[in-house]
């Protein structure tokens, strides 16, 4: 290939007659500038994504040495059927999906929304002192997801903020353990019309995937959408920043064409603005399904022995699978890795699919 | 002057307001306003109740104006202050406990252990990360596309998924709970490659092709001409690796996790935390504070390049 371009080249044009040696230098130094993050990627990304396909097929839990001969069997799909077809581990996979779903579906939206009004807010000609808030906004994601679920752990704790404020708003409140509550939104809400798991008919006992169909809809713990909270609270400042100057970059005549043409405020946001603004919306809720299906460091802090089956997060399933419990188990953690890997990609060609990524590069 | 009042207000660049529209800003402005708060007070919290004994924080988190005196946590025979000794009302006297307490556990040693290893990361990405992108944007050589959807691909690698194999991995490779385990695993990232291709296809190629003209190399032209040339993405890439680094928690815990003079700040807090249920508050909080302060002072000076470089992840979309 380069032999047969060089000697073109060199029986073309007189100035062009170092090529051939010039080429080959390219070849050396394009290789050279790649090849310390090449080693990197390939060692550290590729080959484990390879060695967590291969260990979910076996049954090593991780304590033999793996250089004994008879360190591990393949197994087949044994780990995927003790966790995700019918095996004993269902129940605690499939209560990790639910509590991952709620959360994804509960933060992505929201925080979207959130962010695309205050940037749209933001970005209005009249508002002054638009560095500060971009400034505030912004801040509670520039420290550690620890630190900001401390800060949670703290503000939702027994005597912490949030009681103390809600008791001086409503002298008769009874402070409530944030943290520590298992009941789900949906059951709490249908509890207050009347409607409990034994009145709610004979499908709220039936099983499904390893849970009950009441489990399935009883929606996010008190503790979970904390935590949820937490998310939002942390990431709608990066994401108004990102469509601040996705906004900051339509310009102007745009707008003033269309008041001329008569449309209200409203009618340019739905017909101007939105779709101007549905590359940005693609990428902002990328990065939302991707960063909301691994949570992983909140859960870590937030979560206590009593709130575990409903804010174990199939992330968080996969690490205490592998070293924590009474039997850890890579091999099985392995396969709930992968499986969780089949989730994030079927999510996201999904959402290009509804959302609409054609116009974005990647 | 009535007569002329209508055409003037025509005439202004500023549309005349509707009541409707005014209502509209007052309340879009109550909303950023109430949500800038909600951003905010935390912290401001946060900071003030580090200054807490540990039953103050729990008992009387609301006070946030401190005093001019600091008092100790113990009274003179030892025993632990009651909230109501050390809060009144929105006032509170600031004791240095929390601070004091997080110095003994090994929170300079956590401290070091985040600075030293966010340096060498990020000095590194920026080189390895650079090259990378200079060689795919502007190079020509073969395998060239191979490597550029490799690297696209690898970009969709979720975190979680590699948290057991690199543990197997590093610990085969006897790099489990080392600090050249974390350096050489986090040394490059997909992302930074990327960023740095994309900014140097958009520098024009006419400088580089003169200096080629003149005899100079590849390697030179790379180092004294579009390095420099580059800074802005170089910012942009050096604040994010940084602030990456110096908040990453997962990687510590798999690759440091096994030793707690290696720790980082954020794995030590999870530490300062205690065992059980009994969250040591003016421990944790002290440590959140002593975290953040960095990056906020980073923040603070470096505002504009944090927004900018935001912006080119938003173009990449």
């Amino acid at each position: 290939m380069a032999n047969s371009a060089a000697l073109d080249l060199s029986s073309a044009d007189k100035p062009k007659r170092s090529w051939p040696k010039f080429l080959q230098g390219e070849t050396l130094v394009g290789w050279s500038f790649l090849t310390p993050s090449v080693i990197i990627l390939f060692v550290f990304l590729i080959l484990p994504l390879l060695m967590a396909f291969y260990f979910s097929f076996t049954n090593w839990s991780g304590t033999r040495p793996l250089d004994q001969p008879d360190a591990y069997q393949f197994v087949g799909f044994d780990n995927y059927q003790r966790w995700i077809i019918d095996g004993r581990r269902t129940d605690d996979f499939y209560r990790a999906v639910r509590n991952t779903l709620y959360y994804v579906l509960g933060v992505v939206p929201v925080q979207t929304v959130i962010a695309l009004v205050l940037a749209v807010i933001v970005n209005q000609r009249w508002l002054r002192y638009k560095g500060f808030f971009r400034t505030a906004f912004y801040f509670p994601s520039i420290t550690s997801s620890i630190v900001v679920s401390f800060i949670f752990l703290f503000l939702f704790s027994a005597g912490g903020p949030i009681n103390t404020l809600l008791q001086v708003l409503n002298p008769s409140y009874q402070p409530i353990a944030w943290t520590g509550n298992n009941d789900g939104l949906i059951h709490l809400l249908l509890g207050g019309l009347g409607i409990t798991r034994d009145t709610a008919g004979e499908w709220a006992q039936a099983r499904i995937l390893g849970l009950r169909a009441w489990d399935w809809i009883a929606g996010p713990s008190v503790a979970l959408s904390t935590i949820m909270a937490l998310a939002v609270w942390t990431t709608t400042g990066t994401l108004m920043v990102i469509y601040l100057s996705a906004l900051q970059g339509i310009p102007s005549s745009v707008y003033e064409a269309a008041e001329v043409d008569g449309a209200t405020g409203w009618a340019q946001f739905r017909y101007i603005t939105l779709p101007l603004l549905k590359p940005t919306t693609f990428f902002v809720i990328t990065l939302g399904l991707i960063g909301t299906f691994q949570v992983f460091d909140q859960i870590y802090v937030l979560q206590n022995d009593t709130t575990a089956r409903t804010t174990t997060s199939v992330a968080y399933l996969v690490y205490t699978t592998a070293f924590r419990g009474t039997s850890p188990n890579l091999a099985e953690a392995s396969a709930i890795a992968v499986v969780l890997f089949v989730i994030i990609f079927i999510a996201t060609l999904l959402q290009r699919r509804f959302v609409g990524g054609d116009q974005a590069e990647y | 002057m009535t007569t002329t009042a209508p055409s003037l207000a025509a005439q202004a660049t500023i549309p005349t307001r509707s009541p409707l529209s005014i209502i509209l800003s007052v309340l879009a402005i109550a909303f950023l306003a109430a949500f800038a708060i909600i951003q905010i007070a935390p912290f401001i919290l946060t900071v003030a109740n580090s200054f807490k004994c540990d039953a103050a924080v729990e008992n009387r988190p609301m006070a946030f104006i401190p005093r001019l005196e600091t008092i100790s946590c113990r009274d003179a025979e030892g025993r632990f202050i009651l909230p109501d000794q050390q809060v009144d009302g929105l006032f509170f006297s600031p004791s240095l406990d929390g601070y004091r307490g997080i110095l003994v556990n090994q929170l300079p040693r956590w401290a070091f252990n985040t600075l030293f290893l966010s340096v060498v990361v990020t000095v590194l990405r920026v080189i390895f990360n650079s090259m990378a992108g200079y060689a795919l944007a502007r190079l020509r050589f073969p395998g060239k596309r191979v490597i550029f959807f490799v690297v696209l691909g690898v970009l969709m690698i979720p975190g979680v998924v590699l948290l057991i194999p690199r543990f197997l991995l590093l610990k085969e490779l006897g790099l489990l709970n080392t600090y050249h385990g974390y350096i050489i695993t986090l040394a490059s990232d997909a992302f930074g490659i990327l960023l740095m291709k994309q900014f140097f296809e958009s520098i024009p190629g006419e400088i580089e092709e003169a200096a080629m003209v003149d005899g100079a190399s590849r390697v030179v032209i790379f180092w004294r001409i579009v390095l420099p040339m580059a800074t802005p993405a170089l910012t942009a890439l050096t604040i994010f690796s940084f602030q990456g680094n110096w908040n990453n928690f997962m990687d510590a815990l798999i690759i440091l996790g096994g030793n707690t003079e290696l720790y980082n700040l954020p794995l030590g807090l999870t530490v300062l935390r205690g065992s059980g249920q009994d969250v040591q508050y003016d421990l944790v909080l002290a440590g959140s504070v002593v975290t953040t302060l960095p990056m906020a002072l980073i923040f603070f000076f470096f505002q504009r390049y944090f927004v900018e470089g935001i912006s080119y992840t938003g173009l990449k979309g």
